[in-house]
């Protein structure tokens, strides 16, 4: 218990008061007023008229819903499972000091710039059976129906996004990384440590709540995956790629269903908002203390 | 305490912004309203029709200086759904371009389109310019609320003659005759069909010809009028199989669900010979003497009708696909704007370079008597065909997707979608579909 009157140390509380402001007047506001749309009929031109829990029940019930939602899932996991790994590695490779790995991380970042419509209008021409890579370079195996059959679609989904935003986590492990101590490694070495043992009791330790950050991102980002999948697949073949916000659009904007629409909207605040409280926790209270004490 | 109080203040609003950030994409910003001008605004597609719609106006404007239009283009499944919002916020264009149908009706019955019977009452000559079979697709509760603004476009079966007369076959005149053409040209390593399925709705005309030749127009009429189970006719599931065993004989191009439309990548396969047929619109013939003008100059592109099904009960004769494209007026538009964009329709839309500079481009306006301009161009043939469909079928059906409320629209061709991919049967189908009706 701190004596009243002594000042906590950190910035002030009303610092927090301008993005309170933008946070209400752009997010709180539209969301009373989806979940205002959510309890209507709409089809985006007429009046708006009351339907109580009809675009619930609609949202609900829908069996293409329950399938936007694990295919939601599916792809999140799958995003972690391979993103994760892969970013860290490269995260802690790109970290070092040689002059090489520099030229190298240019190169890995270069998906980092590109915009995910053109990323995914790039991968549609690669991906073509018949006009694409696989023959343009005479390796049949690569004219393989990606984009339209629906067992491979959702893992070309997930390499795609893979290659688009592991640069983006690379980064950010890069970051992670180049705050450990080179003293750390140095007193390892001392004692002998090799550099596979350096790597599992300094570094990924050490980087416990960069992984935290990244996966929050990652999790929550593959909740708002849109507009790659909708340039590259549309939703399709089938429903076969069409996930939870993709599913939103299309209620909404092409069978002008916006009371259903606005329902979905509201299920997929409700999980993102889950999502992030449950991974802030995972981060412990002690977040903000440094981890670095002592060294 | 006070501490951790503020602190944890931050981080459930951090953790609520994170979550919201993600409700917010999506949502475009509001369209310039181009109320405050004097001008009227006009939106079009890009693709076939594009130069036509673009010198028009570039030449209006240069004769009306009083009277200038705005003109901006768009691609066309961003402009659907870019028109609908802006129409739906009051700040559509003056001049809403449109397929008839379910979406014009919903325009109508939310009060965002003029109703233009005085203004055909006062310019006859308007009215009697166009065909009457397709001037009435603008019509809603007998009132006219659009007009067409470019070629009329039925479905037809183009062919590539030179891979025909490679393995010596002729062009199938019923559904028989196109399954027997199957094994021939995939044992000379031709795909006998090109199909863009990516993009969705070029399924769908397989399955407005199949469902129109076995069952005739009554059928998709009662699934628009929303009778109980329509979908479930036989004669729906009849094209439903027919479609699927097409496709298990190898009827359709390797990886054709991964093939989009947009950008040209179906046609291309018919023009380099890796495609023997193509079911498609009446447009893709202007858009053919673009991309391959020597395949379309060499004569080596033909086109036929849909074949007929044996013991089907529709005419042969009919068609499917769109009577035209057409132009709305926006009833929010300003009254100086709808005097301009009223003096574009009597006396720039269709003025006889308009007309002419259509036809030159391979594509036949929905006008009377033009019979001697068709007779004359480079295109004749295929002209004249396509104007001869038109003039001779006992039905002329809108394609589906755009007579259909979108809500029926966009389950349809997921669907669909699944049929050609073999994901479920033809009852899957029906039973799925006619959960949508009256929707």
């Amino acid at each position: 218990m701190k004596v009243r009157g002594a000042r906590a140390e950190g910035p002030s509380a009303w610092m927090v008061v301008p993005a309170l402001v933008f946070f209400v007047t752009f997010a709180v506001v539209p969301l009373l007023g989806v979940l205002f749309l959510s309890f209507t009929h709409w089809n985006g031109l007429g009046a708006i008229t009351w339907a109580g829990l009809e675009s619930w029940r609609t949202a609900l019930t829908d069996s293409v819903t329950l399938n936007a939602l694990i295919v939601t899932v599916k792809i999140m996991v799958y995003s972690l499972v391979v993103q994760v790994p892969i970013s860290l590695l490269l995260g802690v490779f790109t970290a070092g000091n040689q002059r090489y790995r520099a030229v190298l991380a240019v190169l890995y970042f270069v998906p980092l710039l590109l915009s995910s419509a053109a990323v995914a209008i790039a991968f549609k021409a690669l991906l073509d059976p018949n006009f694409g890579m696989g023959p343009g370079l005479h390796i049949p195996v690569l004219a393989q129906n990606w984009l339209g059959s629906a067992d491979l679609v959702l893992f070309v989904v997930i390499f795609v996004i893979a290659w688009q935003f592991v640069p983006f986590h690379t980064l950010i492990y890069q970051g992670g990384v180049r705050q450990i101590p080179a003293s750390f490694y140095e007193a390892a070495q001392i004692d002998g440590a090799g550099r596979i043992q350096q790597f599992f009791h300094i570094t990924l330790p050490q980087l416990k709540y960069t992984i935290i950050t990244s996966s929050t991102l990652m999790v929550l980002g593959s909740l708002a995956y849109f507009d790659l999948i909708f340039v590259l697949t549309a939703g399709g073949p089938g429903y076969a790629t069409r996930l939870l916000p993709l599913h939103m659009y299309l209620t909404g904007f092409r069978a002008n269903d916006m009371g259903a629409a606005s329902a979905l909207g509201v299920i997929l605040v409700v999980i993102g908002l889950g999502l992030a409280l449950v991974l802030q926790r995972l981060g412990g209270n002690s977040r903000s203390a440094s981890q670095l004490e002592g060294a | 305490m006070k501490m951790r109080t503020t602190t944890s203040l931050i981080s459930a609003v951090s953790a609520i912004t994170l979550a919201l950030s993600l409700s917010a994409c999506g949502s475009s910003g509001p369209q310039d309203p181009a109320a405050d001008s004097a001008s009227p605004t006009m939106w079009a597609l890009t693709g076939s029709s594009e130069k036509i719609f673009r010198s028009s106006v570039e030449t209006w404007n240069e004769e009306h200086a009083d009277d200038t239009i705005n003109q901006e283009f768009f691609a066309n499944d961003a402009y659907k759904t870019k028109v609908r919002t802006a129409v739906g916020a009051g700040e559509g264009p003056t001049f809403i371009y449109g397929w008839g149908g379910g979406v014009l009706k919903s325009y109508v019955d939310a009060g965002h389109v003029s109703d233009l019977d005085d203004f055909l009452a006062e310019n006859p000559e308007v009215k009697d310019r166009y065909i009457p079979s397709v001037l009435e697709n603008g019509v809603i509760d007998g009132k006219t609320y659009a007009l067409p603004n470019n070629n009329m476009q039925p479905i037809v079966l183009y062919y590539n003659k030179e891979v025909f007369e490679k393995i010596g076959a002729e062009p199938p005149k019923t559904w028989d005759d196109l399954m027997a053409l199957v094994p021939k040209f995939n044992d000379a390593g031709i795909a006998p069909f090109s199909l863009a399925g990516q993009s969705k709705w070029p399924n769908l005309m397989w399955l407005e010809y199949l469902v129109d030749r076995i069952g005739g127009p009554e059928v998709f009429r009662a699934i628009l009028d929303g009778e109980e189970n329509a979908w479930s006719d036989p004669a729906v599931i009849e094209a439903l199989t027919k479609i699927q065993d097409l496709v298990d004989a190898g009827g359709f191009v390797n990886g054709f669900s991964s093939i989009a439309a947009d950008a040209g990548a179906d046609s291309a396969l018919l023009y380099t010979d890796k495609a023997a047929m193509m079911l498609h619109g009446g447009w893709v013939y202007q858009n053919l003497k673009n991309d391959a003008p020597e395949f379309v100059e060499s004569g080596e592109v033909g086109f036929t009708t849909f074949p007929s099904v044996e013991g089907g009960e529709g005419d042969p004769a009919n068609i499917v696909g769109n009577p035209a494209n057409m132009w709305s007026l926006s009833s929010t538009a300003s009254d100086e704007q709808k005097e301009s964009a009223l003096n574009y329709l009597k006396d720039g839309l269709f003025s006889e370079e308009y007309t002419q500079a259509m036809i030159d481009s391979g594509a036949v306006p929905a006008v009377n008597g033009i019979e001697d301009q068709l007779a004359a161009s480079d295109d004749k043939d295929f002209v004249q065909f396509v104007y001869g469909l038109a003039q001779d079928a006992p039905s002329f059906q809108l394609s589906w997707d755009q007579a259909l409320s979108p809500a029926q629209g966009d389950a349809m061709l997921a669907n669909l979608d699944q049929i050609f991919i073999g994901e479920i049967t033809p009852e899957e189908f029906a039973e799925n579909m006619n959960a949508t009706l009256g929707k």
